[in-house]
């Protein structure tokens, strides 16, 4: 695998980093003062990170530290009780699920969510629910429209596939799939969407050393590729520390450190929350 | 590697499309049979009844087996779509003396009806999820029920008389139709007097027609969609798909489905009342979609057609008919659960073992 370049880290306004190369670019998300209260306990608290406009961005941080909770609130999912969330410059205040995706939020899950009756390509089709359109009506009757949209989106879905060499496999149920495949086929359902930002959540989980290398080279593939900014949740440090130029520690719901991959292996408080002493000799 | 093996078809799409000649050649065997009169008084009466009950099978397929969605209130839809029908039907005698044009005109405004009415209760319904949607759907189906029931409809040359009995004292006399002018549905009497226009061609082209519908509808974006919903509701969303807007969709078509079905099952008979369509026509239609498979549009008609004649193949056994009904109910429910049995298929089909590939896994 290419040696990862990692950018030079530049300071933002607001005390965040992105990389250099995405300064004077809006950055693609910014949160701001983000919280979440669940009946009194506070699963997130002033959440503040920036993610550069092609940057590969790391979530870190214990078991039950809100990953994936700021993921939610990200998609709203769960709707933030403070702060607010900015993609690419927009606030996103009072929007659902459905307008973050058309904003350009797509994301994995950490619990594998295919559509598990329906084939691979169906499942990348869905993801160009709104990128390939067509009426109802042209689809009951076999319009023209029909017939050119189908096939407009059956060589969009191939051409994602094949980012993952699944090509072979768009006519097998998604429930049947080996379960890398299956993350693979998140990943693939997610880009369909044509995001700006791409939202993984334990992309690399259930993986092998060679099939978590594989993942590694192909996520900057498709950050080089697509131009998008890539925000990461992970266990796996090779990945995070090989791959994401920002990197922000959550514990208890509060960031306790934000950086590059150096600056976060060095700080003690982080080694003490979560990495532990031998962490990176595994 | 098993599951890599590709099929131009997919069994399911293969099994689907299979249903449009199976239905033709059924069709034409049947026509040959009652024309040559192999088939007695009985069971010429429910050749129609079949295709309309093969209809609401598929349209409630689309809602239970595509959508994922519990509807216990069908037979409500098919209850606006057959009073409509006989209305529109009744009152347009003079004015279009062509049975096989009026007919049509009727399935088409009892289907318009239907969309709407399904439309209205779907704005509260499809909101909810599970258990509580399909408490409200039997609801509705019941108050469906219950407004047909204390309706007075009467037509005259000056047009449509209606009028809603519900402290059931008003009658007939109420409408003050003009001389020459009928009552079409008389209150909790129902639907008296209808001219049947209903045939088993008209029949069978509604369930060509169904399954073009459903079956394209599946294979489109809006259906894909839909079975996204089914599938994971949240996954889904996170891929823009608008729940409402496309459970609507779904529903919406099925009702619309059943009101055609219901159009042309009310034009079949000279009165039909409105207890007709009760909770137990919804479980009925119900029983036909679950046991011949959720998604499955063929095991729906099959379904339909073996479990609709057979209380009437049945009833020599006069008192114990009911009884077999359950029990073969039962048998098949189990027979088609049992791995043994189904081994048993799969010797007798080899090339399904292998098509489905996958799939077994």
């Amino acid at each position: 695998m290419k040696e990862f370049q990692k950018g030079k880290m530049v300071p933002m306004p607001s005390t965040a980093l992105i990389p250099e190369r995405d300064l004077g670019k809006i950055p693609v998300l910014e949160c701001l003062h983000l919280g979440i209260e669940f009946g009194g306990l506070k699963a997130v608290d002033d959440f503040n990170f920036t993610v550069g406009k092609t940057e590969i961005a790391g979530l870190i941080g214990p078991n039950g530290a809100g990953k994936t909770t700021v993921f939610n609130m990200l998609t709203r999912v769960y709707n933030p009780t403070h702060g607010t969330i900015m993609i690419d410059g927009q606030d996103t205040t009072g929007k659902t699920t459905v307008q973050l995706s058309k904003m350009g939020v797509a994301r994995t899950f950490q619990n594998i969510r295919l559509f598990t009756d329906m084939t691979v390509e169906d499942n990348v089709r869905v993801g160009m629910h709104n990128q390939v359109r067509y009426s109802t009506v042209s689809g009951i009757f076999r319009l023209p429209p029909f017939w050119k949209k189908e096939k407009e989106s059956h060589n969009k879905a191939m051409e994602l596939l094949s980012i993952f060499d699944m090509q072979d496999l768009a006519d097998v149920k998604a429930g049947n799939l080996p379960y890398g495949a299956q993350r693979r086929l998140e990943i693939v359902r997610a880009l369909a969407t044509e995001p700006k930002l791409l939202l993984l959540d334990e992309p690399a989980a259930g993986m092998n050393p060679n099939e978590t290398a594989d993942l590694m080279e192909n996520i900057v593939k498709i950050r080089d590729e697509f131009q998008i900014a890539v925000l990461l949740i992970e266990h796996d440090m090779k990945l995070v520390m090989g791959i994401c130029e920002g990197i922000c520690v959550l514990n208890f719901g509060k960031i306790i450190a934000k950086g590059t991959a150096e600056e976060i292996q060095s700080n003690p408080e982080v080694i003490k929350a979560y990495l532990g002493n031998n962490s990176m000799e595994g | 590697m098993n599951f890599l093996k590709k099929s131009k078809l997919s069994t399911s799409a293969l099994r689907d499309y299979c249903s449009f000649p199976l239905v033709t050649v059924v069709f034409v065997l049947i026509t040959i049979l009652n024309n040559s009169g192999k088939l007695n008084k009985s069971m010429q009466g429910l050749l129609v009844p079949v295709c309309c009950y093969i209809v609401m099978a598929i349209s409630l397929n689309l809602t239970v087996g595509i959508m994922g969605e519990l509807s216990l209130g069908h037979a409500g839809f098919m209850s606006l779509g057959a009073f409509t029908g006989v209305v529109t039907s009744q009152s347009l005698i003079g004015s279009v003396p062509n049975d096989t044009l009026r007919l049509v005109i009727a399935i088409a405004v009892g289907a318009l009806v239907a969309a709407f009415g399904g439309f209205l209760i779907g704005l509260p319904v499809l909101r909810l999820r599970g258990d509580y949607l399909a408490i409200v759907t039997l609801a509705f189906g019941e108050i469906i029920m219950d407004i047909v029931n204390c309706l007075i409809v009467g037509h005259d040359e000056n047009g449509l008389h209606l009028i809603f009995n519900f402290t059931g004292e008003k009658t007939v006399a109420d409408l003050n139709l003009a001389e020459g002018g009928t009552a079409i549905i008389k209150g909790a009497q129902g639907a008296v007097g209808t001219k049947t226009i209903a045939s088993f061609a008209a029949g069978f082209i509604l369930i060509m027609i169904t399954l073009f519908v459903v079956l394209n509808f599946i294979r489109s974006r809006t259906g894909r969609a839909v079975l996204a919903l089914r599938d994971n509701r949240i996954a889904a969303e996170s891929m823009g798909v608008n729940v409402m807007k496309y459970k609507m969709i779904a529903f919406v078509l099925s009702t619309t489905l059943a009101g055609m079905a219901g159009a042309l099952y009310g034009l079949n008979f000279n009165m039909i009342s409105a207890d007709k369509f009760n909770f137990n026509t919804s479980i009925l239609v119900l029983v036909f979609v679950v046991l011949g498979g959720l998604g499955n549009m063929l095991g729906s008609i099959i379904a339909a057609t073996i479990l609709y004649i057979l209380p009437e193949a049945l009833r020599g056994l006069a008192d114990y008919r009911m009884l077999m009904y359950a029990i073969v109910l039962i048998v098949v429910m189990l027979a088609t659960n049992n791995p043994k049995v189904k081994n048993l298929f799969m010797k007798i089909i080899p090339k399904r073992k292998s098509k489905e590939g996958g799939a077994a896994q």
